[in-house]
């Protein structure tokens, strides 16, 4: 996993609730073998018609809209738990995606994959939309290590991250680097469990 | 303490700072869809395999389940089977593939051989996993980094979930199965229900079910929004797994059982959550919309909540009956109800009828095991007799990832777990059932309660 400790960035507003995993990545690409390429096909089926052509009003179709925010509108990534919609995310180039609320099993896989889901009020979240309605080109700044998220000069707020997962993404460690490192402790515990 | 406290205690490795805890695995079951991102993470960071004997593949989502002993036609499936037999074979993991004697669905194959067994911890990449806590085991799905974590490690990093106790006591009305239970208790909570919860089954109700009926509760558990569902083992759960393939012998099978003997929940043990419900009160059930919550006992009318997108899809309006509804397709397979408990159950019932005209029935063996003992028991003969298709084992109209879709538009009675839009093929109408209402279906050719067949 990539380490990340700052993202400065413009950001992609998508306002739509409950988007779920098979929008994100249909399952139809669930087939591939390998954890590139999906950000070809991400939201496939809002960015294009069945023809191939590209659906003109969709968002990542704008170029207006650029960065490595996605900001979207409340219960992001629910539905199926498949991990394939964070790589087609990911694969995209986002790093951090802002909501109201996210899925749980969208969230965890989310943090296990170096994209950051930082979760805002719905008041914050209107304003943050505002302001990329105001102007496109508005700059956000995420800062990991000190947990926040700066909208302006005057607006800065804090967000959650567990504390584990937090450092992961601060080091780029992944869950397998921390439990290569303790493969001592498993080793004890295999050694004492009695299996039946 | 409860039953889940005491697996998970006796499971965890160590603490991490932040509360979550590392949680050892005993069993990795793993298929062709969420296995070969896993497996080239190893490869390219060039991390060995820890402990390949707990890992137990197949091939099921993506196969056909026709000519199962010709090559799979359709390219990227045929990759993607290709590619778990190739990992395998590079790390040396005995693959039941296409055409092995054990070969199945997932969920189907690992409680048949013995491998499922009461106080272990196993996962799998696929959210079914649920289906094997029948056996008083924690088990649950995972995602694919999660796949590569227990692959390097065979531990997991996870904050410890809730409990929350579902009791069910009383006798069921005939025609009511353990399907229809665990539908009925899905639309009294919600398919958010059960959220950040792993569930525990009891009541005496639940105890009187057989291990199949038990997993079709704990497969859907998850359909509820919880993390897992689990059933205390008991003499039944025993008497199952002994003599199979995979389970302890002898004298280890005896220490095993005295072990599992002590694997349930504590008089006074506290839970975060209980429910529970009167065996009486629950009817035949059916989904009438595009999640499993929304579910209705087969007398009663589709409720007007706000539910208009997902009637739109279906099709139907609130306030309407089901009954009589004209029905295309029948589906009766699934690791929720692809069991031989579940095949004899439809053949004893269709033994001598015929599926109506216009109907396509199709019935899909959870195992390479259970199709074979289908045969030999002569259910093939009857279901043909019938106008019923045996088909080859697989995960098929399930998910669709095969060729065995429904076509847009039509309606399909199925005893699988979802019926989310486009789960059974583009634009599919799914109405969740159970195998016995899903026969009695086919032969009617419209939505018809079970229990008008059965004299008391
Ligand atoms: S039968 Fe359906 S629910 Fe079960 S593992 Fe296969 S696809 Fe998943």
């Amino acid at each position: 996993m990539e380490a990340l400790q700052k993202i400065k960035s413009t950001a992609v507003p998508i306002p739509v609730e409950n988007i779920d995993t098979d929008q994100i990545i249909p399952a139809r690409f669930l087939k591939a073998i390998s954890r590139e390429g999906f950000g070809e096909n991400l939201f496939r089926d809002w960015r294009y018609e069945k023809s191939g052509n590209k659906v003109d009003d969709f968002i990542l179709n704008n170029p207006i809209y650029t960065g490595k925010i996605l900001v979207a509108g409340k219960n992001f990534g629910c539905g199926s738990s498949r991990e394939h919609a964070v790589w087609a995310l990911h694969d995209y180039g986002f790093r951090v995606v802002i909501s109201s609320f996210f899925a749980d099993i969208f969230k965890g896989n989310s943090l296990n994959n170096g994209l950051v889901p930082i979760t805002v009020d719905d008041a914050t979240l209107h304003l943050i939309f505002e302001f990329i309605e105001n102007d496109p080109n508005h700059v956000f700044e995420v800062d990991i290590a000190s947990q926040t998220l700066k909208i302006n000069e005057t607006h800065t707020l804090h967000f959650d991250i567990d504390e584990y997962k937090k450092e992961c993404i601060l080091k780029g460690y992944d869950d397998i680097d921390y439990l290569l490192s303790i493969k001592d402790k498993i080793e004890e515990f295999e050694k004492q469990q009695e299996l039946y | 303490m409860t039953l889940f406290d005491k697996i998970w205690d006796a499971h965890v490795v160590t603490q991490i700072k932040g509360g979550r805890q590392v949680l050892y695995i005993d069993r990795h079951f793993i298929h062709e869809v969420t296995s070969p991102q896993a497996f080239s993470g190893l490869k390219t960071r060039n991390i060995p395999l820890y402990r390949k004997e707990k890992i137990t593949a197949t091939a099921d989502h993506n196969v056909p389940t026709k000519n199962q002993h010709l090559p799979i036609t359709e390219p990227l499936s045929k990759k993607q089977v290709n590619t778990l037999l190739q990992n395998c074979k590079d790390f040396d993991i005995p693959c039941y593939g296409l055409g092995h004697e054990k070969q199945g669905i997932v969920h189907v194959i690992g409680p048949e051989l013995g491998i499922t067994r009461p106080g272990m911890t196993i996962v799998c990449g696929d959210s079914h996993t649920s289906t094997h806590g029948a056996f008083g085991c924690i088990a649950f799905g995972i995602g694919t980094s999660q796949v590569e974590q227990v692959m390097a490690s065979q531990c997991l990093i996870l904050n410890k979930p809730k409990t929350m106790r579902i009791t069910v006591n009383g006798a069921l009305q005939k025609g009511v199965t353990s399907k229809d239970i665990v539908l009925y208790i899905i639309s009294k909570l919600t398919a958010a229900g059960g959220t950040g919860h792993f569930i525990e089954f009891a009541g005496d109700t639940i105890q009187n079910l057989s291990m199949e009926a038990r997993m079709t509760i704990c497969n859907m558990s998850i359909e509820m929004g919880a993390r897992g569902g689990m059933i205390a083992p008991d003499q039944k759960t025993f008497d199952y797994i002994k003599g199979r393939e995979f389970a302890p012998k002898g004298i280890d099978f005896e220490n095993a059982v005295a072990h599992w003997k002590t694997l349930k929940s504590e008089d006074g043990a506290i839970f975060d959550t209980e429910h529970s419900f009167e065996a009486s009160d629950i009817s035949p059930m059916l989904t009438y919309g595009t999640n499993p919550g929304m579910g209705i006992k087969i007398e009663d009318s589709i409720p007007d909540t706000n539910n208009k997108k997902a009637l739109d899809y279906m099709g139907f309006s609130a306030g309407e009956s089901l009954i009589g509804k004209r029905i295309e397709h029948v589906f009766i397979g699934s690791c929720t109800n692809s069991r031989i408990e579940d095949l004899r159950q439809v053949a004893d019932f269709v033994k001598g009828k015929s599926k109506a005209q216009h109907i396509t029935a199709m019935i899909v063996p959870g195992s390479k095991k259970v199709e074979k003992q289908a045969k030999e028991e002569g259910l093939d003969k009857i279901f043909e007799a019938a106008g019923f298709e045996l088909r080859e084992p697989g995960c098929s109209a399930c998910l669709g990832m095969n060729e065995d879709k429904i076509p847009e538009g039509e309606y399909c009675v199925s005893t699988s777990n979802r019926n989310f839009e486009g789960r059974q093929g583009p634009g599919a109408r799914t109405i969740l059932a159970s195998p016995l209402t899903a026969a009695a279906v086919a032969v009617e050719g419209q939505i018809v309660d079970i229990r008008k067949f059965l004299s008391n």
